[in-house]
């Protein structure tokens, strides 16, 4: 399957990947609406970790033996068959945080503005490029067939 | 006679996982799934959300409705094996159908305990462990209108059905015979945050104490407790939420060997050729605590079940051992705790020497953090209130990870993997996850 692969040494820390990654999940996928005018504001499924000169964005590995999977009580973390990324079915999903509690990359976030749900990388669907891949100025964040 | 390539016994966690790592090997071979509940696999976990109204049942399916049919699985659900002949590969069932198998994955969960108590067998007087269980009581409880509840047990049974009852508008009182609820994962400071939590929504917790007898009233109607020392309590409805252990009935009287739960190696096979085990009814190796014994959560049944899977379908996998660990939300206070929470816990003082605690606490808005160091090494963690990015310690507990240059940065507020050692950092970050 494609993944997505992380070059720490490349990661600038604009964060870029961020606001595309909140305004892809959003409702409206218009930037100031997904900001400014959406109830529950939508969350960036990636997170951005940054000291002194080291940065790097990190998102769900969608691993091969994921822990996650194992640790959902529900089944609504499940494998999609056709691009076998990890997906949470937001539906299904009972805010347990179960998975949070197992991902040792801590890249699953706590969704609380309405039903409680586990909140994680989804590839953006799987069928295109991902958003952060597709803007990072700098060739950080790619992805590769692994 | 009914004759299989594979006979799973059990439909939750660990024989569903096992069905899905068997296909994902052997497309052909036959499945035959036997259950003594009659429902499609649910979600055990799910039933105190389904008594508290929070998920109907269709949402409480462990897999979807099409599982058995996707998976080639014929099952024969609302039957038991109530006997096995582990040399002639045969299991008995209560109908007396007679089934031959190839391998056998026992996958029988554990049963709740139940102490003989005066009155037990009152109307009213409940276990929680299955679907059929929380049917009765939500029955129970609109049919009689109860609106005061005694839960016997405060660990995690105990506190998650006592949670759903306060979302039923019910008053419960807990009683508990240690000196404090969660005393199995928790240590004092976070136990008090969630009794705390908990008699803010009008619940009691009891300490130290225990319930002698159940009263009778009405028609046979449960109507009240009496504790240990005389009190009496008034309630409509009595959980008893003391504890689950492996259910062992179907192998006791077989060369299957047995200690707390069934005994496996790290394959999942039992001392039988052939026979697997996995999930509750097992004890597998503590990798804290260094020995093995039975720890009945449902990650460790998942896991189990798949590798157990992979091996009866030709496979080579090792199962290395288990953590005990929960998350869990009391009272809206998020909690979780990994490994050994509290070192007091463990007898003999010339011990505690060895361990190194780093903590942090905020009485006022019930945040909590606790890491336990022993030999450079983290060996459990208890967070509440702010959960964010647990794993990363579950993580760093499974895989050994020597902290003791990082020590200052795990209680930060801004841990993540850049708190961490470097090598260890940069093979999360650039890595392609956890392989196989």
């Amino acid at each position: 399957m494609k993944k997505i692969v992380i070059h720490e040494e490349y990661c600038m820390g604009c964060r870029l990947c961020e606001i595309h990654c909140l305004v892809e999940h959003s409702k409206s996928k218009e930037i100031i609406k997904a900001y400014k005018g959406e109830y529950p504001k939508a969350l960036p499924r990636l997170l951005v970790e940054e000291k002194g000169y080291i940065s790097f964005a990190l998102q769900c590995r969608h691993c091969e033996d994921a822990p996650c999977l194992d640790a959902c009580m529900t089944g609504a973390m499940h494998r999609d068959p056709k691009t076998g990324a990890v997906i949470c079915d937001e539906d299904k999903c009972v805010g347990c945080w179960m998975c949070i509690m197992v991902c040792p990359f801590g890249v699953i976030a706590r969704n609380t503005q309405g039903k409680k749900v586990a909140s994680k990388c989804d590839l953006c669907g799987g069928e295109k490029t991902p958003v952060c891949v597709k803007y990072c100025p700098n060739g950080a964040i790619v992805l590769e067939e692994i | 006679m009914e004759k299989t390539k594979y006979l799973i016994i059990g439909n939750s966690a660990a024989a569903i996982n096992a069905i899905e790592a068997i296909r994902e090997r052997d497309k052909n071979g036959s499945i035959f799934l036997v259950s003594e509940e009659t429902c499609h696999t649910y979600s055990r976990p799910l039933i105190s959300y389904y008594l508290g109204n929070k998920v109907d049942e269709a949402r409480m399916l462990y897999r979807p409705p099409s599982f058995y049919e996707d998976h080639d699985v014929r099952t024969c659900l609302g039957k038991r094996v109530v006997h096995l002949d582990v040399s002639a590969r045969e299991a008995f069932m209560d109908d007396q159908t007679r089934i031959l198998f190839d391998k056998l994955l026992i996958a029988t969960g554990g049963a709740p305990f139940v102490p003989e108590l005066p009155g037990a067998d009152s109307e009213g007087v409940f276990t929680f462990t299955t679907l059929d269980d929380a049917r009765h009581v939500k029955m129970f409880v609109s049919d009689h209108c109860v609106k005061k509840a005694v839960v016997i047990g405060g660990g995690l049974i105990g506190l998650k059905v006592t949670e759903a009852l306060i979302d039923l508008s019910i008053q419960v009182t807990i009683v508990e015979l240690s000196d404090r609820i969660l005393s199995a994962t928790f240590d004092r400071t976070a136990s008090g945050i969630i009794e705390r939590g908990l008699m803010k929504t009008g619940c009691s917790c009891i300490t130290c104490n225990t319930v002698e007898k159940i009263l009778k009233g009405k028609k046979n109607l449960v109507n009240g407790v009496v504790l240990k020392e005389g009190t009496k309590i008034d309630c409509g409805l009595v959980i008893m939420a003391i504890g689950v252990r492996p259910r062992l009935d179907l192998v006791r009287d077989t060369v299957i060997k047995i200690n707390r739960g069934i005994m496996v190696d790290e394959y999942l096979k039992t001392s039988a050729e052939d026979i697997y085990a996995a999930g509750d009814v097992v004890e597998t190796y503590d990798l804290i605590a260094g020995s093995p014994r039975p720890i009945a959560i449902l990650p460790n049944a998942a896991q189990q079940g798949r590798i157990a899977g992979t091996n009866m379908a030709g496979g080579d996998k090792k199962y290395t051992g288990g953590i005990a660990m929960n998350s869990i939300e009391i009272a809206g206070i998020p909690t979780i705790s990994v490994g050994l929470t509290d070192p007091a816990m463990i007898p003999g003082k010339e011990t505690q020497n060895d361990f190194e605690i780093l903590q942090e606490y905020n009485e006022r808005d019930s945040l909590y953090k606790k890491v336990v160091i022993q030999g450079g090494r983290i060996i459990g963690i208890i967070l509440a209130g702010k959960i964010d990015r647990a794993g990363i310690y579950t993580g760093l507990i499974k895989d050994r990870i020597d902290v003791s240059q990082v020590k200052d940065r795990l209680l930060k507020d801004d841990f993540g993997l850049l708190s961490l050692p470097k090598e260890y950092r940069k093979h999360l970050v650039t890595g392609h996850g956890i392989e196989v």
